[in-house]
């Protein structure tokens, strides 16, 4: 946000913040160790309030549970920011010396009375007022969010209408309060950090900046194109249209993790060449004219991850890569050696020596120091520099440095895929504590907790369906279908189900999912599917 | 509370920062004080007393991991009624519990001359067999010294999730789940956050111990490499063991910020999938 794609604060702030905002996120299970450090917060006094559509296991932790509605997030976001505004709660100093726009926000969400936002969330307006009244008056407050805002057709406007909230009330920028993003994958953030964007060059820097792109292009001695790429939903598409004709996937598992699988495999099929580089042979791998055997990255080879406190981190090599399986570093330099570019055999330490050099965010992150201090927060510009526990600090200096926020309004826009008479059931999907995304590794492993794919019913709508824990259900989107055991979960509310999406080989749950994204950020809707469900004989 | 305070440990004055323990006191003077229940992450459960020391002025041993170092204290670690009491505990333990994968224990022993056999032989009554009834790791309750270190770790300490208590008085006392059910029946998430504070082998992954009972397990022969968990965003800290190639066994550093040593159960067991399918794993 702000420029560069990265949480705002670290792990220990949360532990000495007053108020914890945990939003479309079930840290408890899909973060774990982060909510360690959330539970110390809570040990130490801070209030928590959770907004999820699931009384999740961590919103049990929580003072306050928000049971909204799927996809209702801004409109419940709206209001509360009309509400911190009606009820003179905004910090108008802050407003004034760091932000901009604050009138067209002010305009644009008078419409979203408590009453209002009541209706299109499905939460009761005196809720909406507590968790209005509750962060502006925090002293210090950490809003947190996971995939629950981002999994959205509108991901982008989702985190728009947070950050607002976090500029009417000043809570970013300062020990304590901020904006926390906890990152899915291990290294989603270093992705980012490294320009695996359309439209960044690594360190964030913009590719239609001239001065970046000429440093670059010094550098590796090519032209780098000044207009963004496509981000993976618009190559799909591109796939679709016959624009995109070779894919090259490197540890990613689309055939399954794609939104709407069916289009996605259609899609991956009528390429002209697939080449997938992967630790397993997976159901991607199956469809690839090449696949090219790779080491565990976290294992079997050498070079850093940041993680979603900014803070990047050394992963060695513990074992060598098995049988023919190479580097990710050794394939790629073999492959440009092979396309006519000879790159030599630089390890991963110089290829990161590389990057600092012409990402300032990173400049001073040598490995020695990475090594000495546990990893570095980024921006950490030279040798000397710590690195940064929390971002936008300059918002608060006097005068303030640099760009002032601006408040960025947004509307409430309903799932793409309705729910109708016949599609009467939303469907969300998530994950369970001991699996992890595509189960490619964690089917691997032996957990007393696995329950596999199940379809997860509210008891009142698997009374209403007659359908008890155990029997087979059919989930029917416009999309496809899967058969999957019924699991009866007290978390979930009538005419909400839910499923996970670690077990693709038995339940293919992402058959069901619409492939509808957001614009700006390329994520599909994984969390809004319109389903019935009926017995299967 | 402000200001830094002296004390005397064994006839040396220490300074110390307020709210340190006598313990610190003890270590940031250079005087070793073995522990057993202690640890730095987790509260003093005091179960032990294996830290006692003598304080001038207080009437009974005064436990060190606790305890508040008081501006002028004067304390004595190495009297003869310090090292009796040391000595008694250690030998107490060992004539009830095996200790025979709990190396600094037996290294205390040696120590304070701690010598079991002056209470008699092993009776041959029964002893508690390993509980296996999870493919992650295993309870041994002949090794436990209710230390309550895992009972912390999975309560208010780190975990939250409260699995596992104390359950009965005296000798019949043992770490129980709820209603005393296998591990899978219980509220236990195999974090095995429990298992990495164990103190004796009484928990004890599972590759660990089957490698035990097989006679190939040889640490002497591991290496530990630290490297970033594969799964969330969250960038937990894991220290790989590795023997003849293969890894063995995940834990993770209790002196890194991000994880004090805790895990989730992708973190810690979740590492099969490395060389899965090769060299007969």
């Amino acid at each position: 946000m702000f420029g560069a794609g990265g949480g705002t604060s670290s792990y220990e702030e949360i532990e000495h913040t007053d108020l914890i905002v945990l939003w479309g996120s079930n840290a408890r299970a899909a973060h774990p160790i982060f909510f360690h450090h959330l539970l110390k917060g809570i040990d130490n006094g801070a209030r928590m309030i959770a907004i999820d559509p699931r009384r999740t296991e961590s919103a049990a932790w929580a003072d306050l549970w928000l049971g909204l509605d799927v996809g209702t997030d801004i409109a419940l976001a709206n209001a509360v920011g009309r509400e911190i505004i009606a009820a003179g709660l905004t910090d108008d100093e802050f407003i004034a010396r760091a932000t901009t726009g604050f009138d067209a926000y002010a305009e644009s969400v008078e419409p979203y009375t408590l009453d209002h936002a009541a209706d299109l969330t499905g939460v009761p307006a005196e809720a909406i007022r507590e968790l209005a009244h509750a962060y502006a008056k925090a002293p210090t407050a950490q809003l947190c969010w996971t995939l629950g805002i981002t999994e959205h057709h509108n991901a982008s406007d989702n985190v728009f209408a947070l950050i607002d909230l976090a500029l009417l009330t000043g809570h970013v920028g300062r020990y304590g309060s901020g904006l926390v993003p906890i990152r899915g994958q291990n290294n989603v953030q270093g992705g980012g950090d490294m320009g695996a964007l359309p439209n960044k060059l690594p360190g964030f820097q913009d590719v239609a900046d001239d001065g970046a792109r000429r440093r670059f292009e010094d550098a590796w001695g090519c032209a780098v194109p000044a207009e963004p790429g496509w981000h993976l939903s618009q190559m799909f598409e591109a796939m679709e249209r016959g624009d995109l004709r070779a894919l090259y996937v490197i540890g990613e598992n689309p055939a399954q993790s794609e939104a709407d699988g069916t289009r996605a495999r259609r899609a991956l099929d009528g390429l002209d060449h697939l080449v997938v580089q992967d630790i397993f042979f997976t159901a991607t791998a199956e469809l690839a004219d090449v696949v090219l055997p790779a080491g565990a990255a976290w294992a079997e080879s050498e070079g850093t991850v940041t993680s979603s406190e900014r803070r990047v981190q050394r992963v060695r090599r513990v074992v060598p890569p098995p049988g023919n399986a190479r580097d990710d570093i050794d394939i790629l330099v073999d492959l440009a050696r092979r396309l006519g570019h000879d790159w030599g055999q630089p390890t991963a330490e110089e290829v990161w020596d590389e990057l600092r050099s012409l990402s300032p965010i990173h400049a001073g992150m040598s490995y020695r120091r990475l090594e000495e201090l546990g990893g570095i927060q980024w921006p950490c510009r030279d040798e000397e520099d710590p690195g940064s526990r929390f971002l936008h600090g300059r918002l608060w200096e006097d005068p303030p440095r640099g760009p002032k926020a601006p408040f960025t309004p947004v509307e409430h826009d309903p799932p793409k895929d309705e729910l109708t008479d016949d599609y009467p059931i939303r469907l969300t999907t998530g994950r369970h504590l001991d699996s992890y995304n595509t189960g490619v590794q964690s089917g691997r492993y032996r957990s007393p907790r696995r329950t596999g794919g199940t379809i997860d019913l509210s008891p009142e709508d698997a009374a209403s369906m007659g359908l008890a824990a155990g029997e087979r259900a059919r989930v029917i989107s416009r999309r496809g279908s899967v058969v999957a055991p019924v699991r009866i979960d007290r978390s979930l509310r009538p005419g909400l189900a839910f499923m996970a999406f670690h077990y693709p080989e038995d339940v293919d749950t992402n058959r069901l999912t619409l492939d509808e994204w957001d614009p700006k950020s390329g994520t599909a809707e994984f969390k809004a599917t319109a389903v019935r469900i009926e017995r299967e004989p | 509370m402000t200001g830094r305070r002296t004390v005397e440990v064994d006839g040396t004055a220490v300074a110390i920062e307020p709210g340190a323990t006598i313990l610190d006191a003890c270590r940031a003077g250079g005087v070793d004080v073995p522990t057993l229940c202690y640890l730095e992450t987790l509260t003093p459960a005091n179960a032990c007393r294996l830290c006692s020391v003598e304080v001038e002025g207080s009437r009974t041993l005064v436990p060190a991991c606790s305890r508040i170092a008081e501006d002028g204290m004067v304390i004595r670690t190495a009297t003869d009624r310090v090292r009796h009491a040391r000595r008694m505990i250690l030998e107490f333990l060992a004539v009830a519990v095996d200790l025979t994968t709990a190396p600094e224990l037996l290294e205390a022993m040696a120590v304070y001359g701690a010598d079991p056999s002056r209470y008699g032989t092993d009776d041959g009554s029964p002893r508690p067999d390993a509980v296996v009834d999870n493919d992650l790791y295993v309870r041994d309750l002949d090794k436990c010294v209710l230390c309550y270190r895992c009972v912390e770790a999975c309560g208010d300490d780190a975990q939250h999730t409260y699995a596992i208590t104390i359950a009965d008085r005296g000798a019949a006392a043992r770490v129980a789940t709820e209603f005393d059910v296998a591990l899978p029946d219980s509220a236990c998430v195999f974090c095995g956050n429990c298992v990495a504070v164990c103190p004796t082998g009484a928990l004890m992954v599972k590759t660990e111990f089957d490698m035990r009972v097989a006679g190939t397990w040889h640490e002497e022969a591991q290496t530990v490499t630290r490297t970033v968990c594969g799964y969330c965003g969250v960038g937990c800290n894991l220290d790989v063991h590795v023997q003849d190639g293969a890894i063995v066994k995940v834990t993770s550093p209790f002196d890194h910020d991000v994880t004090a040593g805790n895990l989730c159960i992708k973190g810690r067991f979740g590492w099969t999938h490395v060389r899965a399918g090769v060299d007969g794993a």
